[in-house]
């Protein structure tokens, strides 16, 4: 259908944000909010990738002198701290936040301000680790500080204290990201999108926004004992007032393991949808890849246990998590079979995005496979701790998360900027990023059957180590080389590239609806879709619904499993208070650092600015019916 | 200085890759977990290489296409395929699971009854390690360096005296944590004469990696006098010197020389320092050179450590250095 300018006039003029500074603190637009979130992540990524490079060329040569194991010790801590909580969780999120109300024809996320409040967290995070480093008081224990290491006795000052406080602000912001997410999808579905009819993309965002509420309370909790512990003196960890230090790991690898199925299973949906577009065919196995996510997000919770096989708990227990973390490999292979039939059955063709998928498949494999052997509770003790654990988790991690992630970015790039990137220079970092990357990490699970252990900051000349480590620096270099082209890619093409159109690749999903880069309100109308694919329906107009206010802020609201329209919702304009609430709980974060008093203290601004934004100022939602479009 | 120190340790150590590696195992439980490996090597071997026919044929294939009808039986096969390759993976991992449950019973299977008791305890970034004398009872202590009987079980009871380190000899055992509040016990059984080295592997400030020690496999005659001489105590009549005095005053208070005067419990025994292989848990080579740069400059070789820089005259530097080269 075509709307008419006027009607289009007057959504712009109802969704649009102020203009100028005020718009910029105040916009509740997802994709804004999205954008946000992405840029600050990559540009993190960039940040702890120098990091990394600089390990590695510290490693490249036995017994450098170039760092201090203080300053490495530093390194690999924010290294590890910012890809793991301010890169890839946030990342994924974002993707989540900018696509779905696009793939569900909906104009808003269902909390507009919740959104926005968890990206200030989050960049509240980003500003504690960030800020701290600047000032040097750099979290120096790694990704995991277990104590009694982090503890008050082996651990002065607040490096310790930083690590565990940007965890609250980045848990607070992914839990109020994934409860957002996942009230989007479960209520916002268009007329006709059953829970059958949901491609396996919001599959894929709601299972890992349920799998982020049931996880992040337990890393919560275990760093706010730590924390507790070093500043009010409670002995949760200590041993010799009764504590227990191996209460912590759990805690956390309760969290920690969940997590890196939080970062995969996006990544799982960012594939389906690629592969499903440029196959031109429905996806083979709908059901089974549903099914496959839905049983990683149950197992995910029950095999924390393999990061600990060197704790020295009862063998028996370890063989059960042995045998549970290796289950994990038959949802994953079903995975991989239903991608690669989809692709050897369509009319496939192979543009940058499906590149970044076969990449994928190649290198997360290899990442999956040393999981399954890291997996032996016996054989892992040989292996956990070593160089292998890092070649393994930068695999599954990199190969399997970061490798969907650029494919995507490429996809999508054209709907969110109206251009296409260069396929040319796309296929250059293409190859020099998994070239170079498989290159650097290949070696290192060799170094770890060589016995060289992670997180030392040098080592003997004498252990024949130093090959494989100049090889591995090599290949870092080379990685890092293809991320600036693919930047560069993505600039240039900002300005430069070829005008995209609203669906340049023929995609399958209602994103493709609109034009590119998407309106402030999304689409003109509300669609009624009748199958997994409805962008692929033969060139017909995609029906519509309408009857949804134009001249407010409305969205329309729809039953959990069958999408049936229940009623329209108003939904929730530009505010400052989200940003102001943002700020006194970072606030309250910081100086709980220092003091219990902030606390207290602290929870007043916290409850002024909340009083504020849910001061009630707006009318009730309108039953009314809907009508079909003329 | 350093780079004198550097040149000597691989003078000294040239041609010892391996000696840190599960690839190479010198013991039962290496070997247990060895034998895992290589199953596990062939059988996610021949899974990747199916993967990578997987993806070669789907690109291949994907060219040939014509158009995508659902209708037709290519849904039907895709399904046989599906319960195929569901099959192959459970088979897979089936096979794997057994095979860890078997290799991890080995750990635990050896003899334990004639087994030498051995007590390890991790310090930021050292080792103490006791022996049980099995005549007297009594605990025998040394530091840095493990001595094992070929062929026969050693018992290593683990702890740890400040954070969470992790015990790992790869060529002889897996690794196990020294948790502070909990005793893990290892099983050692070697099948090798020769030097192996282990390491700390979980990390446990800033010096962990410079916390190594040396292995030595004897036959039993060799082992059992190596643990009768490091059982003795010097004989007083002989500590008289200057350096001898000297390191009573100034490094007494930490080390301990049994039969002197010199009782410090903080760091590690030295009454047969000179016996052993390298100085400050793999740091350095055990040489005059190695012990007068560790006196004099601990701070630069291994930034951290608790081992204070001493401001010593050179001539009693020189003294303490000779006097710890007797302690054989």
């Amino acid at each position: 259908m075509k709307p008419d300018p006027s009607l289009l006039e007057q959504l712009d003029r109802t969704w649009r944000d102020p203009p100028g500074l005020w718009g910029f603190l105040t916009t509740v637009d997802h994709k804004r909010i999205a954008a946000r979130y992405i840029v600050t992540a990559l540009l993190l990524m960039f940040l702890a990738g120098m990091l990394a490079l600089d390990m590695r060329w510290q490693l490249s040569v036995p017994e450098n002198t170039r760092m201090t194991p203080q300053l490495f010790n530093e390194s690999f801590s924010l290294h590890g701290s910012t890809m793991l909580f301010l890169v890839s969780v946030p990342l994924m999120e974002a993707m989540a936040f900018w696509l779905v109300p696009l793939m569900l024809g909906a104009r808003n996320m269902a909390f507009p301000r919740l959104g926005a409040f968890s990206f200030w967290l989050y960049f509240g995070g980003v500003l504690t680790l960030w800020v701290a480093h600047a000032i040097d008081i750099t979290p120096d224990l790694g990704w995991f500080e277990y104590p009694p290491l982090s503890g008050p006795a082996y651990s002065p000052g607040h490096r310790a204290d930083i690590w565990a406080q940007m965890i609250t602000f980045t848990e607070v912001a992914a839990l109020a990201a994934s409860v957002n997410v996942a009230a989007t999808i479960l209520k916002m579905r268009p007329p006709g999108m059953t829970l059958a009819r949901m491609p396996v993309f919001l599959w894929a965002m709601l299972i890992a926004s349920i799998m982020t509420m049931f996880s992040m309370p337990a890393v919560m909790l275990v760093t706010s004992m730590l924390i507790a512990d070093r500043l009010v003196s409670t002995q949760f960890f200590s041993v010799a007032a009764g504590g227990d230090a191996v209460l912590f790991q759990h805690l956390f690898w309760f969290f920690g393991h969940p997590e890196v199925y939080i970062i995969f299973v996006p990544a799982t949906g960012f594939v389906s949808s690629i592969v499903e577009t440029f196959s031109r065919r429905v996806l083979y196995g709908h059901s089974v890849l549903v099914l496959a996510i839905l049983s990683i997000g149950a197992l995910a919770f029950g095999l924390w246990v393999h990061h600990m096989f060197a704790v020295g708990l009862p063998r028996l227990g370890n063989d059960f998590y042995t045998a549970a973390s290796m289950a994990i490999a038959v949802p994953a292979g079903l995975q991989i079979f239903c991608w690669l039939a989809t692709i050897g059955t369509g009319r496939t063709w192979f543009p940058t995005p499906m590149l970044w998928i076969l990449g994928f498949v190649a290198t997360f494999v290899i990442g999956g496979l040393s999981g399954v052997m890291t997996a032996s509770a016996a054989l892992d003790l040989q292996l956990t701790d070593t160089y292998f654990i890092v070649a393994h988790l930068h695999y599954v991690l990199i190969g399997g998360a970061i490798f969907p992630l650029f494919g995507a970015f490429c996809y999508w790039y054209p709907k969110a900027t109206g251009r296409l990137m260069s396929e040319r220079w796309g296929k250059v970092a293409f190859v020099l990023i998994v070239g170079g990357f498989n290159l650097g990490f290949f070696p290192m699970h060799l170094l770890g059957l060589e016995g060289m252990p992670r997180r030392v900051y040098t080592y003997p000349a004498h252990m024949g180590w130093d090959m494989l480590n100049q090889i591995a620096t090599a290949g870092s270099a080379i990685a890092v080389t293809g991320g600036l082209v693919f930047a560069a890619n993505a600039l240039c093409s900002y300005w430069r590239g070829k005008p995209s159109g609203a669906d340049p690749w023929g995609g399958s999903t209602l994103e493709w609806a609109t034009a590119s880069p998407p309106p402030a309100y999304n689409i003109p109308f509300t669609p009624r879709v009748d199958s997994l694919t409805p962008m692929w329906n033969g060139g017909a107009p995609l029906p519509a619904l309408d009857g949804i206010a134009i001249d407010t802020r409305e969205v329309l609201v729809s039953s959990v499993t069958d999408a049936q329209p229940l009623y329209r919702q108003k939904s929730a304009g530009p505010s400052i208070w989200p940003l102001v609430a943002a700020l006194a709980v970072s606030a309250m974060f910081i100086a709980s650092i220092f003091t219990p008093w902030a606390i207290p203290i602290g929870a007043l601004p916290i409850g002024a600015a909340l009083t504020g934004w849910f001061w009630p100022n707006r009318p009730r939602a309108k039953i009314g019916a809907l009508e079909a479009a003329p | 200085m350093r780079t004198a120190i550097v040149f000597l340790a691989v003078a000294t150590l040239a041609g010892c890759a391996g000696i840190q590696s599960p690839l190479s195992p010198a013991g039962d439980q290496a070997a247990a977990l060895h034998s895992l490996f290589t199953l596990m090597m062939i059988v996610c071997g021949a899974v990747y290489l199916i993967v990578l026919l997987g993806i070669v044929w789907s690109v291949l294939r994907s060219g040939t296409q014509r158009r995508f009808d659902s209708a037709s039986g290519g849904e039907r096969r895709l399904d046989r395929g599906l319960y195929v390759a569901a099959s192959a993976i459970v088979i897979g991992l089936t096979v794997l699971i057994v095979g860890s449950f078997i290799a991890d019973r080995a750990l635990v299977a050896a003899r334990e009854d004639d087994a030498v008791i051995v007590r390890i305890t991790g310090h930021q970034w050292w080792w103490r390690i006791e022996y049980r004398d099995p005549a007297s009872g009594r605990w025998i202590e040394t530091a840095n360096e493990l001595h094992l009987p070929l062929a026969r079980t050693t018992r290593v009871q683990l702890a740890s005296a400040d954070v969470i380190h992790s015990f790992w000899v790869p060529n002889v055992a897996g690794k196990i944590d020294m948790i502070p509040g909990r005793r893990n016990v290892v099983h050692l059984t070697p099948r090798r004469l020769g030097w192996f080295r282990g390491q700390c592997t979980e990390f446990c400030g800033a010096q962990h990696a410079h916390m190594a020690f040396d292995v030595k496999v004897d036959g039993q005659a060799a082992f059992d006098s190596w643990l009768a001489r490091q059982g003795s105590a010097r004989a007083p009549r002989r500590q008289s010197g200057r350096g001898a005095s000297v390191f009573v005053q100034v490094c007494g208070s930490c080390h301990r020389v049994r039969g002197t005067e010199a009782r410090g419990r903080a760091g590690p025994d030295l009454t047969h320092f000179a016996s052993r292989r390298s100085i400050a848990a793999g740091t350095l080579p055990m040489s005059r050179g190695g012990i007068q740069g560790w006196l004099a400059q601990p701070q630069a070789l291994k930034p951290g450590t608790s081992m204070p820089t001493v401001p010593l005259e050179p001539a009693d530097a020189d003294a303490v250095a000779t006097y710890l080269e007797t302690l054989r």
